[in-house]
């Protein structure tokens, strides 16, 4: 017996949802799923990344029925999941440099391409990921990407952001956020940790470059991410996609916090959730139970600085009015809630 | 196999690396008890039958329920639902509305006309069962069901005991009470009306019962002492309710009186003013908050117009002139007399102080004991000093009410089969209690609760038509899936998607979920995020 009714107990919050019908349930759901990171992969415990990387291709996957190959950044995803000479992956992937990946792609986009024209066919079957941490992408990576977007090569290049350059022991990247210890912005002096009106905020340079297709995304919320990454495969020409990747052992919080950290960045407003089609934002997930910045860095050590003895409220504030920025920027509350 | 330069191995996979040598916790799927299940009185296993409810399936959440409890079109009317009181949604927004899914089942059950199962097995005992109140057709239901013949012999000439002569109508409409106590004579059940048990040993012996259940209730008014004119018009609230049943409504006249400051004043006065009083006036000699009645069915009273005078009690009754005094609560909360009086004029004075058990029936059966007015039992077993010799419900020390005297019904069935085997029942330990700190609220969708809608007040005080509706088929639906299965796997997918490590192996639809602990790292994250606090971490033996 159906009836319409809208209300599914947990809705589309959970991986799947009893509930639901098989088609709105996700990728990760399905028993029949890739697990193109497959087990075994050296990364720590509760790695975001590793988790970040598996939704994001087996979604890539099932939209190109399998037609994928990846080229990866030197990182912690390159290095866990392919010591010589084993691999997690699951899919055709190839490792070249830190700073390439983008142009790897690109490269291997071309090479599709005239394969399908001899085999005169107007487009390849088979499709292209770039992918890489933070360092690699906003950093090092930052030429051969930029290049990748101005050309609008038919690249889906996915960011694993953790916030650091993890694998060589947590140093700063451009994408480390203001007051965030790491191994070269310690907690010390009179503005700890990393400073304040650095860094890049590459979903935002992305859309300056007005490609088609620009979108963020947590590991906090997979339906969301999902929905992007088949949007994404959708579409040709050049596309980014920013996923938020907490990282235990660099943010120094508990291994089982991951998902839980994603979901506090998403919904203190630090980490705006949104899509973009040709520089313009398109959708914005709306903030659901808005929460103050403390919730999030409160469990991670990196922050913890800010929480001891006196503390630092003057930073906390701070922290807490680049999150309003984001919110007011976005429109990441319903109109009605965003007092 | 002809090699690149510089390479000497085979590719192989990472599945050769067992990284669940890395774990210090394990994770373990956990089955805990939900606030709801572990309240009930009746032992229902809530969370279990608004599972089924939650995929429309209304039958298997029928079944499931019926178990444990025969009543659900009753108890949806008259239970005093204290699930819903600790039900861990009520931290979240508002508790499950599991009254009114229960009522909704009950209620698709007449409608659908489904049946019980008839018993498989025959035991060839016999069991008596005096009494057919709740808590005596709940256990001749349970006892059938367990292949024991049943008799239930009851005084009067209908079944149902209290919820019969004593719940007004316009909370229990008679064709759902007769609906629910013919499905139970349906599958065997022998009913004998109008017969008094006068002598329980005498007509164990008669007949031939090898055991038996007592559910006789508690029916004799209590009285006051109060001095009274031979004309005052004075009755007892039980009997005023019971003669709601008969031919000829009970004669109270205009402005009525009811003292007392239990549900039963409460209901006597709401009846009054359906039959026609322009003053239903309790008389109760504490305060509102102090008032054993439920505040719902206060609220409810008040609004249909009867009128309560707070602290007062009535000293005398002459003709139709009661003479009040006021009183003031002391430091202990007593009421207090302060000698200030006051006169009300009545046509009719009720009392409604309260009822005693008729023990009548036991005179000198050997071992049973008797405390306080009513018959003690082994509160695991619920029986008797007298073995074979049961009770449960009104007549024993416990809360009075319909949903108690249900749960001692079944408590006592089964121990009576056991009894009758020569066996013991093994005793289950609970599990640890699904509290609300093992939830994880993010995932569930956010919903209010669904009010149930009530009748118009110019209805409620001129007819005994039901004052609350139900649930319609679209928010029945939606009321039973705002449970968060606290504390059980419903399936939801998440450990199997939000490992990093897929560890997790789906079994498939209603089979759940195994953890491949060759390759769990123990992160905990399945844990932290299992919506309904199924999964604990434990520590690794090293
Ligand atoms: C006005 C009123 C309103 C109430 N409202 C509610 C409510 O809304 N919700 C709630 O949960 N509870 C309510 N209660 C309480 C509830 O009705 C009782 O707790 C419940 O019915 C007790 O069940 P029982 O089976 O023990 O006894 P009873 O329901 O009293 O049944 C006992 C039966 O035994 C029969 N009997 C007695 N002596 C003999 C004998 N010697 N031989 C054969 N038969 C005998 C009687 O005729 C009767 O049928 C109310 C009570 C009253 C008086
Ligand atoms: C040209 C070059 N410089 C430096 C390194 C050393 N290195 C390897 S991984 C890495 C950091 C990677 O950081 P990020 O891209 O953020 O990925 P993460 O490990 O955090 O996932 C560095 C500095 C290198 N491999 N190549
Ligand atoms: S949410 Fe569901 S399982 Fe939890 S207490 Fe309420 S009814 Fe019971
Ligand atoms: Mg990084």
């Amino acid at each position: 017996m159906t009836q319409a009714i809208k209300f599914y107990q947990t809705g589309t919050f959970t991986v799947g949802n009893r509930l639901l019908q098989p088609e709105q349930r996700s990728v990760q759901s399905s028993i029949e799923r890739n697990n193109s990171l497959n087990s075994g992969h050296r990364a720590c415990q509760g790695c975001g990344e590793a988790l970040g990387a598996r939704y994001a291709v087996d979604a890539a996957m099932r939209a190109t029925q399998g037609q994928l190959i990846a080229a990866n950044a030197t990182g912690c995803l390159e290095v866990f999941s392919t010591p010589y000479p084993e691999t997690s992956w699951q899919l055709p992937w190839i490792h070249s440099l830190f700073g390439n990946a983008a142009a790897v792609g690109t490269g291997i986009a071309a090479a599709l391409k005239v394969k399908a024209r001899k085999a005169g066919l107007a487009e390849s079957a088979v499709r292209v990921i770039a992918q890489g941490g933070d360092g690699g992408t906003t950093d090092i990576g930052f030429g051969c990407l930029s290049g990748m977007f101005e050309r609008n090569d038919d690249v889906l290049y996915i960011c694993y952001d953790n916030e650091a350059y993890m694998n060589t022991g947590v140093q700063r990247s451009s994408a480390t956020p203001p007051a965030a210890r790491t191994a070269t912005t310690m907690a010390v002096g009179p503005n700890p940790g990393a400073e304040f009106g650095q860094g890049k905020n590459l979903p935002r340079i992305a859309m300056a470059h007005e490609i088609p297709y620009v979108a963020t995304a947590t590991v906090a919320d997979l339906h969301d991410l999902e929905a992007k990454v088949e949007k994404a495969m959708s579409v040709h020409g050049a596309r980014y996609l920013h996923i938020l990747v907490p990282c235990p052992l660099g943010w120094g919080a508990a291994s089982s916090d991951t998902i839980k950290l994603a979901r506090l960045a998403r919904e203190t407003g630090i980490f705006p959730v949104f899509e973009a089609e040709h520089g313009e934002v398109t959708r914005v997930t709306e903030i659901r139970h808005r929460v103050a910045v403390e919730e999030y860095l409160k469990p991670q050590k990196r922050f913890a600085h800010l929480f001891a003895g006196p503390g630092r409220p003057d930073l906390i504030a701070q922290i807490q009015a680049d999150a309003d920025r984001n919110i007011r920027r976005f429109h990441l509350l319903a109109p009605e809630r965003s007092q | 196999m002809q090699k690149p330069f510089a390479i000497t191995l085979d590719p192989g996979s990472s599945l050769a690396n067992k990284t669940g040598s890395w774990r210090t916790e394990r994770p373990l799927y956990v089955k805990r008890l939900p606030p709801c299940n572990a309240e009930c009185p009746a032992g229902e296993d809530i969370q279990g039958w608004l599972f089924h409810a939650e995929s429309g399936d209304y039958e298997s959440a029928w079944r499931q329920l019926t178990r444990d409890n025969p009543f659900p079109a009753i108890m949806g009317r008259v239970c005093y639902h204290t699930c819903e009181n600790v039900c861990n949604r009520g931290q979240l927004d508002a508790s499950v509305g599991i009254n009114s899914v229960e009522r909704f089942l009950g209620d698709q059950a007449l409608q659908e006309n489904w049946q019980f199962d008839p018993p498989k097995t025959v035991s060839g005992k016999h069991v008596l069962v005096v009494g057919a109140g709740p808590s005596g057709m709940s256990a001749a239901y349970h006892l059938r069901r367990l292949g024991h013949a049943v008799t239930v012999i009851e005084a009067g000439p209908l079944l149902g005991g209290m919820m019969r002569f004593g719940i007004p109508k316009y909370r229990l409409p008679r064709t759902v009470l007769d609906a629910e106590m013919q499905r139970i004579v349906a599958i065997g059940v022998n009913v004998q009306l109008n017969t008094k048990v006068t002598d329980i040993v005498q007509t164990m012996h008669d007949g031939g019962f090898d055991a038996a259940f007592l559910a006789v209730g508690a029916h004799i008014a209590k009285r006051a002492y109060l001095p009274a004119k031979d004309s005052s018009h004075i009755l007892d609230a039980v009997a005023v309710l019971r003669s709601m049943e008969g031919a000829e409504p009970p004669m109270l006249g205009r402005r009525v009186v009811v003292y007392g400051g239990g549900n039963t004043a409460i209901d006597v006065a709401r009846t009054a003013k359906r039959l026609g009083a322009t003053e239903a006036i309790i008389v109760y000699r504490r305060t509102r908050e102090k008032m054993p009645a439920h505040d719902f069915e206060v609220e409810e009273a008040l609004q249909e117009g009867v009128m309560v005078k707070w602290l007062s009690t009535i000293k005398s009754a002459e003709g139709g002139a009661l003479t009040i005094e006021k009183m003031i609560l002391d430091e202990h909360g007593k009421p207090q007399p302060t000698g200030e009086l006051e006169t009300l004029e009545s046509d009719s004075l009720i009392l409604a102080l309260g009822q005693d058990v008729d023990l009548s029936l036991l005179d000198q059966v050997p071992g049973l004991v008797l405390k306080a007015g009513v018959v003690q039992v082994d509160p695991i077993t619920m029986m008797t000093g007298h073995p074979g010799l049961f009770a449960g419900g009104d007549m024993v020390p416990t809360e009075r009410n319909v949903t108690v005297a249900v749960g001692h019904g079944k408590k006592a069935a089964i121990h009576i089969d056991a009894w009758l085997r020569g066996a013991v029942v093994s005793t289950t330990t609970k599990s640890a209690p699904a509290s609300f700190d093992r939830i994880n609220p993010w995932y569930y969708s956010d919903a209010p609760k669904t009010v149930r809608p009530q009748l118009d007040i110019a209805r409620r005080t001129s007819s005994f038509d039901e004052v609350q509706g139900g649930l319609t088929l679209a928010n029945a639906l939606f009321e039973a899936r705002r449970c968060l299965s606290c504390g059980n796997c419903f399936e939801c997918d998440n450990c199997y998607g939000v490992c990093p490590d897929n560890a997790v192996i789906k079994l498939g639809p209603g089979r759940g979920f195994e953890f491949n602990y060759d390759y769990c790292k123990g992160c905990g994250v399945c844990a932290t995020e299992c919506p309904c606090g199924a999964i604990d971490m434990v520590p690794e033996a090293m």
